[in-house]
């Protein structure tokens, strides 16, 4: 891996990243498994150079952006984020990225567009997982056009200084750092700007466990997991239960987007 | 015949032998732990593990009735051994979800009971063990008399269906490992069904 370089940011948190070694080897990467082992496993195989990114729907600009071109116009940036998992758990994660809003900017966001769709690849001869019906492939997410606008939301390219190992949906994706880890897509190769609220694959596949904002927040329950509190991996058998924040404690700069909204019913 | 000589090398076998054997998956993981084996997330392994080791004793316990039926290889000896070691997993996945995972938050852990119809699911296929436990012994069934003895462990029967759908409705969509278990239960209380209806008619 070349080594990347990326300037510090005051958006990042001083608690302590979890290990390399944690953040390649635990994580949900369906396409390649269902273990959180499995990503690290099996995404060996995934070709990742060319890598071009579709940008189309309301865009002045529409058109296959290559890698190389969407990483000349943008500074690199580290930002040490909190990541927290519908699941339970959670990590310190120092990732390498550019704010997403530059690229859309880049692309021209026409008036009408109110919502940006991602999807991640598919290639099944290099992605084990897609061979079975779990989700409907291709992963889809999706977020309001002023959450994508957002400077805490960023295309990662790279953590701990490298660049981003495949398992963790390189070479392109999303971190969306006060929304549960299943909203930050990984392995990015269309982005679309719509009118409409897209489609996104967890809420296809169970609506009343998830919610399109899917916004961390401890007082609002998942039907199988309360979300008061997490594990932190890596701090040890006996390390203490973390209360969970709400926004993912990201509140004091995303809070108002959702001023006058019902958290409990946009979940 | 196959069945009389298997039945026949296993005469001499010391019932200890099966606790000491189902106690070796509990020493591995042990190991395991102490020498960092678990990964990443290693509380997670040792309670997922703990839950998948009491389901394999408990459907292990429903294959022994169907196997003397239809092979005629005879472990009845050994069925109590593998019940008990059924429930001491249990507790031992029980113990690490409140105290590992949960780390005694009472009220959470008291919503999760009520709320979470998996971990509801799990309690009561708990607390059904524990009169199994309690009367898996030769006074207990001296006390009962055989036909209540019998007709109690029954229980074991929704004990199975109970920890198999508690591992179904635990994970998100929908991955092999807990559907084939759940295929297992339903298939081991279909023969027993099965055979009952056959018999009556």
């Amino acid at each position: 891996f070349a080594r990347i370089e990326a300037k510090a940011s005051r958006f990042s948190t001083d608690e302590k990243p979890n290990s390399f070694e944690e953040i390649s080897n635990y994580n949900n990467f369906y396409e390649f498994g269902l273990d959180k082992g499995d990503p690290a496993q099996n995404a060996g195989a995934l070709t990742v150079d060319p890598w071009s990114v579709e940008i189309g729907g309301l865009v002045e600009r529409p058109g296959s952006y290559p890698l190389d071109d969407i990483l000349k116009g943008v500074t690199l940036e580290e930002r040490i984020y909190r990541l927290r998992c519908v699941e339970g758990w959670s990590m310190v994660v120092p990732w390498i990225g550019f704010e997403l809003r530059t690229l859309l900017e880049r692309a021209g966001v026409q008036p009408g567009a109110r919502f940006v769709a991602f999807e991640t690849l598919v290639r099944p001869e290099e992605m084990p997982g897609v061979r079975s019906r779990i989700l409907d492939w291709p992963y889809r997410e999706g977020l309001r056009i002023d959450e994508a606008m957002h400077p805490l939301t960023i295309l990662a390219t790279g953590l701990y200084g490298e660049e981003m190992p495949k398992q963790n949906g390189a070479p392109i994706r999303l971190v969306v750092p006060w929304k549960y880890g299943f909203k930050s897509i990984k392995s990015i190769v269309r982005i679309s700007l719509v009118e409409k609220m897209p489609a996104t694959s967890w809420n296809v596949q169970n609506a009343r466990e998830y919610g399109f904002y899917s916004n961390v927040n401890p007082a609002v329950d998942h039907p199988r997991w309360s979300q008061a509190s997490e594990r932190r991996i890596g701090s040890g058998f006996f390390a203490p239960r973390i209360e969970t924040q709400l926004f993912n404690g990201y509140g004091d700069q995303v809070a108002q987007l959702y001023a006058g909204q019902d958290l409990s019913v946009d979940f | 015949m196959i069945a009389q000589r298997i039945n026949g090398a296993l005469r001499p076998v010391p019932t200890g032998l099966v606790y000491a054997a189902g106690l070796l998956p509990l020493g591995l993981l042990v190991w395991q732990a102490a020498t960092g084996g678990l990964g990443v997330d290693p509380v997670k392994g040792i309670e997922h593990r703990l839950g998948e080791l009491a389901l394999q004793f408990l459907v292990g316990g429903l294959v022994i009735s169907p196997l003397r039926w239809w092979t005629g290889i005879n472990l009845i000896r050994f069925r109590r051994a593998v019940g008990l070691l059924a429930f001491f997993y249990v507790c031992l996945h029980l113990a690490v979800w409140l105290a590992l995972d949960l780390q005694f938050r009472w009220a959470e852990i008291g919503a999760d009971i009520a709320k979470r119809p998996y971990i509801t699911l799990g309690m009561l296929a708990f607390a059904a063990m524990i009169p199994l436990a309690l009367t898996s012994n030769n006074g207990a069934i001296r006390r009962m008399g055989a036909a209540a003895w019998t007709r109690l462990h029954k229980l074991t029967y929704a004990v199975a269906l109970l920890g198999a759908l508690h591992f179904l409705l635990l994970v998100k969509a929908w991955p092999l490992e807990p559907i084939l278990y759940m295929a297992g239960v339903v298939a081991l209380l279909s023969m027993r069904l099965w055979r009952t209806l056959r018999r009556r008619a």
